[in-house]
C-alpha cells in the first residue's frame, strides 16, 4: 500500500514553525487566521506555516514551535492524538471555546450518550465516540488559552506577534459588562430586563450583543472571579425562570467550570431533570 | 490476476473540516472509492431537543464556522414556517443582504486561497501570492468586504449575533451600511476582473451528465426561498423535499449519503447548479459576464465551478449595493409570534449548495425534533461517482500524482466537512467488494 507522502524535511529557518490542529469543532477559529486578511501575508512572512490543512497542502512534520489547537476531545483517537501534538509542540495554545471549555458539543456531558447516538444515527454501532466532550487542558498541559466562540482575530494576531517577539501574549480578563460602559451601550438588563451574562463573561467580543439589543450569551466564557450565583439569583428575583437560566449558562462554554457549577446548582435546586 | 493497489489521501487539504480519501484499483479498474470523514460527530440534532426555539439560530451557526449564515437562515425560515410567521419585505431584503456577505466571503476564500492554487500546482494561496500578488491581494480584499458586511449587519463575521426568529435583533443604521458602498463599488469591478481571470484557467476537459439541484424562485436569483428544482426537469415544493431526496446508508460504507428517493441516484448541489438553473436571473453585470465568457451554458464541467463562484461573487456585490442604496431603517426589526405546537421546514442556498432544515416544536416553544441536511452530505455520493470516472484519466502517474488529481476534483465542490451532523467515522473495509 502506498501512502501519499508530501512531507517535506524541515528547512533551516529562523521563523517559528506553526501548526494549526483541529479536533471536534466548526473550523471557525482557524478560519479567523485566514480572516486576518490585511495581516495574512505578513503573518505568513514571520512564521513558517508548517501544518495547516485548511490553508495549505504543504505538510511539514513536527516538532513545532507553536501549535494552535482548535476543538474539543470527543473520541479515544483524538485523546491519543493530542498527546502526540503536545509532545511535538514547544508552545501549545488552545483557540476557542471548544478547545478551552469543550464547546457546544459538551451538552452531551449532561445527556444519555447512547440515546444521543440512536437519535442521530441509524446505525449507532458504527459510531466511535466518547460519552463526553472535554477541553484540551483536561488531557495535556496548555501554555495559553485564547477564549471565544469564535476567537477574536485581533487577539490571535497579538498571540502570534508575542510569540515571534518572545514575550507572553497579553489578553484581558475583565467582564463584557465593562466594555458596554466603554461603548456607551445602555444596559439591556437594567433598561429592558433582559437576562445578560455580561457581568460574568470575559471580554473579547467587543460587547456586541447588548449593542444589538440582546443579552450576552457567554461566548468568551467566565470572566476572572465571576459571581455567577449572585447574578442568577438576581435574575430569578426579577422574573427569570430556571428553565431560562440553565440553558443560558449551557451554551458554547457550558462545561467551563464556573458556568457548569452555576447551571448545575440551579438544576439541582429546582429538582428538574437534566435537559438538553 | 491483475495487480491491486490502494491510494490513500490521509488528510484532504484546502477543504473545511477533516476528511480523507480511499481508492482501490484492480489493475486499471477502479474497484472502490470512498470519501472518508473522520470529523467527530457532535450530535446537534440530539441536543437541540429541549432548547428554546429562539436558541436554534445561535446554536446551529456553530455547525459551521465557514457558513454560519446558511445555518441561521435555514433555521429561522423553518421555525417561522412552523410558527406561521410572515416576515416583512424589509426583513426579507436584509436577510438577502446578510447572505450576500457570506457568499462574498466564502466564494472569495475558496476561489483564491483554496481552489486557484490547484491550477498553478502550488500548495496554497499564500504560495500563489508570490506569483500572482495582485490577484491574491485583490481576492483577500474581496473576502474582507464580505466579512465587513457581516460585521455591520450581523455583529460579527463568524457566528453573527443579530439573526432572530422573526427578523433581526436590531436593524442596522443606514449610515453604517452606506459606509460600505465605496468599497463595494470597487469590489464589484474587482469581482468582474477576478471572474475574467478564473475563466481563463486551464480546465481539464471533463464533463458529466449531472442531475443538478438548486432552489428556484420566479422573481429572483434564489437564496432564501423557492422550489427545489433540478436540471433533470423536476421541481418540488420544499415541504416535499424529503419525499424526493433522502439520506441513506450505503452497504460497506459508514457515511450517510443523500440521493434521489427513487433509486438513490446521486445529484449535485452548489454554485454550478445554481448558475445552470437560474442564470437568467443574475443581476445585469453578472448576466452580461456569464454570456461574455468562454463557457457554453449549461456547464457540466465541475472544475469550472470556480467560474460559477465568480459569477455569484459579482451578483452578490450587485445585489448588496442595490439593497444598501434602497435601504431605510425600519421598526420593528422582528415580527412577533406566539408559540404553538407545530412543525416546519425550509431550504436555502449555502455558498456550497442547498441546505435543508426541519423542526418540530411544542406549545412552550421548545424544540422536540431537528433534522439538518448540509450541502456536503448531499454532494458526497456525487463526489465519489465523479472520482470513479476521473480516476481512469489520471492513472498514468505515481500514487502521489493520482492522489493529487483526486484532491483537485474533490475541491471543486468546496466541501465543508465540519458540517458533520450527518457524517460518520469511516471504517475501511479492505475485503473484496462486489
Amino acid at each position: 500500500m502506498s501512502t501519499r507522502a508530501r512531507h517535506e524535511q524541515t528547512q533551516s529557518s529562523t521563523r517559528p514553525k506553526l501548526a494549526v490542529v483541529k479536533f471536534a469543532s466548526c473550523d471557525g477559529c482557524q478560519l479567523s487566521l485566514l480572516d486576518c486578511e490585511d495581516d495574512l501575508l505578513a503573518v505568513a512572512g514571520v512564521v513558517d506555516i508548517a501544518y495547516f490543512l485548511e490553508a495549505t497542502s504543504r505538510i511539514v512534520p513536527g516538532p513545532y514551535d507553536v501549535a494552535l489547537v482548535e476543538g474539543s476531545i470527543t473520541t479515544a483517537h483524538d485523546a491519543q492524538r493530542i498527546q502526540d501534538i503536545r509532545q511535538q509542540s514547544k508552545f501549545l495554545i488552545t483557540i476557542g471555546a471548544c478547545a478551552t471549555a469543550g464547546g457546544i458539543q459538551s451538552l452531551k456531558n449532561w445527556a444519555d450518550h447512547e440515546e444521543f447516538m440512536r437519535v442521530v444515527y441509524a446505525h449507532p454501532e458504527f459510531i466511535s465516540t466518547l460519552a463526553t466532550s472535554t477541553p484540551i487542558a483536561d488531557h495535556v498541559e496548555v501554555d495559553f488559552e485564547l477564549r471565544g466562540c469564535p476567537i477574536n482575530r485581533h487577539q490571535l494576531v497579538e498571540v502570534i506577534a508575542a510569540l515571534v517577539a518572545g514575550r507572553k501574549p497579553r489578553t484581558r480578563t475583565h467582564s463584557v459588562c465593562l466594555d458596554c460602559k466603554r461603548r456607551g451601550t445602555v444596559c439591556v438588563e437594567v433598561a429592558q430586563g433582559i437576562p445578560c451574562l455580561g457581568p460574568i463573561t470575559q471580554t473579547g467580543c467587543g460587547a456586541i450583543c447588548p449593542a444589538y439589543d440582546r443579552g450576552c450569551y457567554g461566548c468568551f466564557g467566565p470572566a476572572a472571579q465571576p459571581n455567577c450565583n449572585s447574578l442568577t439569583d438576581h435574575y430569578e428575583s426579577t422574573g427569570s425562570t430556571r428553565e431560562q437560566l440553565v440553558p443560558l449558562l449551557r451554551n458554547f462554554n457550558a462545561a467551563a467550570p464556573e458556568f457548569q457549577a452555576a447551571s448545575d446548582r440551579l438544576e439541582v435546586n429546582s429538582g428538574t431533570e437534566a435537559q438538553s | 490476476m491483475t495487480k491491486t493497489r490502494t491510494i490513500k489521501v490521509e488528510a484532504l487539504t484546502r477543504v473545511e473540516g477533516e476528511g480523507g480519501l480511499y481508492v482501490r484499483l484492480d489493475g486499471e479498474r477502479v474497484d472502490d472509492v470512498k470519501l472518508s470523514i473522520y470529523e467527530p460527530p457532535r450530535f446537534f440534532e440530539a441536543f437541540l431537543r429541549g432548547r428554546a426555539l429562539e436558541d436554534v439560530p445561535d446554536i446551529t451557526a456553530r455547525i459551521c464556522g465557514i457558513c454560519p449564515v446558511a445555518y441561521q437562515m435555514s433555521a429561522v425560515h423553518a421555525l417561522e414556517a412552523a410558527l406561521g410567521v410572515t416576515i416583512s419585505p424589509e426583513i426579507r431584503r436584509l436577510r438577502r443582504l446578510l447572505y450576500c456577505g457570506e457568499w462574498i466571503e466564502s466564494h472569495a476564500l475558496h476561489m483564491h486561497l483554496l481552489h486557484a492554487p490547484d491550477f498553478y500546482g502550488v500548495d496554497s494561496g499564500i504560495d500563489l501570492a508570490s506569483r500572482f500578488p495582485n490577484e491574491v491581494n485583490r481576492g483577500l480584499r474581496l473576502k474582507k468586504h464580505g466579512n465587513e458586511l457581516l460585521e455591520v449587519l450581523g455583529g460579527r463575521a463568524i457566528h453573527p449575533i443579530n439573526v432572530a426568529v422573526g427578523g433581526f435583533f436590531k436593524a442596522p443604521k443606514k449610515d453604517d451600511l452606506l459606509r460600505l458602498l465605496p468599497d463595494f463599488e470597487w469590489g464589484l469591478e474587482a469581482a468582474i476582473a477576478t471572474t475574467r481571470w478564473v475563466a481563463t484557467l486551464d480546465f481539464p476537459d471533463f464533463t458529466r451528465a449531472y442531475d443538478m439541484v438548486a432552489l428556484q424562485h420566479p422573481d429572483e436569483y434564489a437564496m432564501n426561498e423557492g422550489h427545489v428544482a433540478s436540471t433533470s426537469g423536476t421541481s418540488v415544493a420544499v415541504e416535499d423535499y424529503e419525499n424526493y431526496y433522502e439520506e441513506f446508508h450505503v452497504e460497506h460504507s459508514t457515511a450517510l449519503h443523500s440521493g434521489r428517493t427513487d433509486g438513490h441516484a446521486s445529484y449535485h448541489v452548489g454554485p454550478l447548479a445554481r448558475i445552470n438553473l437560474n442564470r437568467e436571473q443574475l443581476f445585469p453585470e453578472a448576466k452580461v459576464l456569464a454570456d461574455g465568457i468562454d463557457i457554453d451554458w449549461p456547464c457540466w464541467n465541475p472544475f469550472q465551478s470556480i467560474v460559477a463562484r465568480g459569477l455569484e461573487l459579482v451578483h452578490a456585490y450587485e445585489e448588496a449595493i442595490a439593497i444598501i442604496r434602497d435601504y431605510k431603517q425600519f421598526s420593528p426589526s422582528r415580527v412577533s409570534y406566539e408559540h404553538r405546537a407545530s412543525s416546519g421546514c425550509a431550504a436555502t442556498e449555502a455558498p456550497r449548495g442547498l441546505i435543508y432544515h426541519r423542526y418540530e416544536v411544542d406549545d412552550a416553544g421548545l424544540v422536540t425534533f431537528a433534522k439538518i441536511v448540509p450541502p456536503t452530505s448531499q454532494n458526497q455520493q456525487q463526489i465519489e461517482a465523479d472520482l470513479r470516472d476521473w480516476l481512469p484519466r489520471v492513472l498514468d502517474g505515481n500514487d502521489d500524482h493520482i492522489a493529487c488529481e483526486c484532491e483537485r476534483l474533490v475541491r471543486c465542490y468546496d466541501p465543508c466537512i465540519s458540517c458533520s451532523t450527518h457524517f460518520l467515522k469511516l471504517t475501511l473495509d479492505r475485503g473484496k467488494q462486489a
